[in-house]
């Protein structure tokens, strides 16, 4: 069967010699939507750095059945929507339309496509109108919109998220929730929020200490106390 | 907390507002090389160059004073002049004697060290006008279209867009700074080591603001890596020039020459 | 937040046009090269690491404290830009620093960019990093080198810029080379200091939480012969140049009123004083009336045009 995300074996050490990741194995069918959990220093953004190439170790990646090597780079960075932690580092654009647009900029589309490709993303995250806005001056969540619209902009087949829920207030993560529930795409999202796991995705993945220790339903793994506690975690 | 006061810019719905940015910046290149070739003592085309800024300014919809306000910035340098006053031979106007020291106060030297002032003065103006009523993503694009190379743009792009987010740490690290220093006050009254010992804090901050910078810098090359960055700066083509916008430059650029041609015949 | 206009950088009608177009074009050739030369020794990390330090940079320079007598110790980065990032960036860095303040805070003139890039950025750079490497190679990778090369490198390029702010004022004929060059060297001869001061600070913080960007410069050898050999050649120009020019101020005055043949052409009208051009005074005045009453009727209309539209906005609405 054909995976949106497959992931064998995957092990990784760090330049410092530190072990990030020790044979991870991970798949992730179409339009599927997976919450990875666990606690910090346990390898999920090492995981996630790996599906669009940017850190290579050893073991196998595929996404949509292109392997992750360096002659693919290209079509593997259009398919995966990398959406980092911090907006800041993922806005580096003076402007919102400068940001969206420079996905698909390198993506080698034309101007005219660029512009209609921005205007669509904008509007999937409810930011239609905001191409002239100056980063600096959006709210967080206005950021956190923005920062998924310019993934969306390159309209990936499976969108990959770091910590979407942190440092929004309450309304703002709501309406987060909303929006990447209306998102129809395959959807892998790296999270503390136990709440939004609980609500939005039908399946959890925990990882520790560079290994992938739960894979299954949420509402069963939600109910193994023991397991929780052990990976410190909490049931929402 | 954030830093909005770094940002000169002030929306505002005026013409000067509406002029295509391109437009606008060779407008104020071409203002402050008339200001700088026009001869030393022609009054009458300071009053002119004077009479054109100031139109600019009501015309932005700013109010008169907050250009004008602004640019009493540069005045400091002005003092850098200040020997022409007695260096430039002619017509002596006041002597002044400081013990062994005499100065003369000549009628060249004022008229030169006065018309350096003005020229100044109104090359600031125009410098302030342009910076605020011009947003600075629209000033990238005039950079762009002036033929600045496309690294240059891309690094004074980014280099904006984190200026604010820098500042805003380095703000928090001074209000830590001032938080742990009781008597901030009476720092001055310390003997030797405490210069020593400031500037290492100081240094302190710099070094921290420098590492945060480079961390961060990281941090955009996954980000900018992950949509297809492949180290070259890409970017749009420039929308075209609309005619009325062309009219305009041709029209500025037609009256400053007619100014710099009546300053040196008059 | 912004701090008052500090002393190196000069504002657009200091340099008569002429200085101010020679300088942009030397900018230009240096940047130019630097451009060629930075892709090599960065690769597509360049342009945030460039960016963000730059922005990092600008930041720091809120970061003053004073040192004696109202002068404030602050950065102006052109060494802690070399030392960790190379010249080649550095120079671009510094370029974009020097151009923002110049465009957002009237910071520095604009047709006098040219001039105050070349200052700050290339000859800071080239300074910073003459006496960088040098101290570096004579301390053999001990720590010493480090500190001294960056306090040093901080000292030389601050006294090189303000010497060189000083000839460039003397040639274009607005302060005479006796006043300026001692005035410039003096004042920045103590800032210099506080500014190393920081350096040190900021290398000692980075030496302790990441060496290795320190010492990144040192196993990668960026092929710098060339701008060292420059860096050392402006060292010693400005060295003998500036008490030179300051011992003899004709000579540079004999330059300026050659380059200024622009400003010199037109006398100053009050040279016409008493006895012989009473003509000339009363033509003078008259043109310069007239303009007073020119001016005052152009600003005149655009107030009306302005009150009239905003009365008819108001209306519409």
């Amino acid at each position: 069967m054909h995976h949106s995300i497959e992931v064998k074996d995957l092990s990784f050490a760090y330049p410092d010699g530190h072990q990030a990741l020790k044979g991870v194995s991970l798949s992730i069918a179409p339009c599927e939507k997976v919450a990875l959990v666990g606690p910090n220093g346990a390898g999920k953004s090492t995981l996630i750095l790996h599906l669009n190439g940017i850190l290579m170790g050893s073991g196998e990646v595929r996404v949509c059945a292109v392997e992750a090597r360096k002659e693919n780079l290209g079509r593997l960075r259009a398919m995966v929507g990398l959406v980092f932690q911090s907006p800041d580092d993922q806005l580096f654009s003076p402007t919102v339309f400068d940001d969206v647009a420079f996905g698909p900029l390198y993506q080698g589309l034309a101007a005219e496509l660029v512009h209609r490709r921005v205007e669509e993303a904008l509007c999937a995250v409810h930011m239609c109108g905001y191409e002239r806005r100056i980063s600096h001056h959006l709210s967080a969540g206005e950021k956190k919109r923005i920062a998924i619209a310019t993934v969306l902009s390159m309209q990936p087949e499976v969108l990959v998220l770091d910590e979407p829920t942190a440092g929004l207030d309450p309304r703002a993560r709501r309406s987060l929730i909303q929006l990447l529930c209306e998102l129809p795409m395959t959807m892998l999202v790296s999270t503390h929020d136990m709440h939004m796991v609980g609500e939005l995705f039908p399946r959890m993945v925990i990882m520790d200490e560079g290994s992938i220790v739960a894979d299954g339903p949420t509402e069963a793994l939600m109910n193994d106390q023991a397991l929780l506690e052990a990976h410190g975690l909490e049931k929402p | 907390m954030h830093i909005h006061f770094l940002d000169p810019f002030q929306p505002r719905q005026s013409p000067i507002h509406q002029l295509d940015p391109r437009v606008k910046f060779v407008l104020a290149l071409a203002f402050i090389l008339t200001a700088a070739l026009t001869p030393s003592g022609a009054w009458s085309a300071y009053i002119l160059l004077f009479a054109l800024a100031f139109s600019a300014t009501i015309l932005s919809d700013l109010g008169a004073s907050y250009v004008l306000k602004r640019s009493a910035l540069a005045l400091p340098f002005v003092l850098s002049a200040l020997p022409l006053i007695f260096t430039t031979e002619g017509a002596s106007l006041l002597d002044l004697s400081i013990g062994a020291w005499s100065l003369t106060v000549t009628q060249p030297g004022l008229a030169r060290f006065a018309s350096l002032a003005l020229k100044s003065w109104v090359s600031v103006q125009a410098g302030i006008l342009l910076a605020v009523t011009t947003p600075f993503p629209d000033l990238l694009v005039a950079m762009r279209a002036l033929g600045v190379p496309r690294l240059i743009v891309a690094v004074i792009g980014l280099m904006w867009r984190y200026l604010f987010v820098l500042a805003d740490e380095a703000l928090r690290l001074i209000r830590a700074r001032l938080a742990r220093s009781g008597d901030a006050a009476n720092a001055e009254l310390r003997t030797g080591g405490s210069l020593v010992w400031r500037a290492r804090v100081a240094g302190g901050m710099a070094g921290s603001l420098f590492l945060r910078a480079f961390e961060r810098s990281d941090r955009i090359y996954m980000a900018m890596l992950s949509r297809g960055y492949d180290g070259e700066a890409r970017t749009l083509p420039l929308p075209r020039i609309r005619p009325l916008q062309w009219l305009t430059l041709g029209v500025g650029l037609g009256i400053l020459a007619l100014l710099l041609v009546l300053a040196y015949l008059i | 937040m912004h701090s008052a206009p500090q002393p190196l950088h000069i504002p657009d009608g200091f340099l008569s046009v002429l200085v101010s177009l020679l300088f942009w074009l030397l900018t230009a050739a240096a940047v130019g090269y630097a451009l060629r030369r930075v892709g090599k020794d960065l690769g597509d990390r360049q342009v945030p690491m460039m960016g963000v330090l730059a922005a990092a940079i600008f930041a720091g320079q809120m970061l003053n404290f004073s040192v004696a007598g109202g002068t404030s110790g602050h950065l102006m980065g052109a060494a802690i830009a070399t030392i960790l990032l190379g010249p080649w960036a550095a120079m671009l860095v510094m370029t974009c620093v020097v151009s923002v303040q110049a465009l957002i805070f009237q910071d520095g003139g604009l047709l006098v960019l040219g001039a105050n890039i070349f200052n700050m950025g290339v000859v800071g750079v080239a300074v910073s990093y003459m006496a960088y490497r040098t101290l570096q190679r004579l301390a053999r990778g001990a720590r010493w080198g480090l500190f001294a090369g960056g306090f040093i490198a901080t000292w030389l390029s601050i006294e090189a810029s303000a010497l060189l702010v000083a000839l460039q004022l003397a040639v274009s004929g607005v302060s005479p080379a006796n006043v300026a060059v001692p005035a410039m060297g003096g004042v920045h001869a103590l800032i210099g200091i506080g500014e190393g001061l920081i350096t040190l600070g900021a290398l000692a913080f980075l030496y302790r939480a990441r060496p290795d960007l320190l010492l990144a410069g040192e196993e990668r050898p960026i092929k710098g012969q060339f701008i060292w050999a420059f860096g050392l050649l402006l060292a010693f120009g400005l060295a003998v140049a500036s008490p030179l020019a300051s011992s003899n101020p004709d000579g540079l005055e004999w330059v300026a009123a050659q380059a200024g043949f622009l400003d010199a052409r037109r006398a100053s009208p009050f040279n016409l004083i008493p006895d012989y051009l009473l003509p000339g005074i009363s033509n003078q005045a008259l043109a310069t009336v007239l303009a007073g009453v020119l001016g005052m009727l152009i600003v005149f209309a655009v107030t009306l045009l302005v009150a009239y539209n905003r009365r008819a906005r108001r209306a519409s609405d």
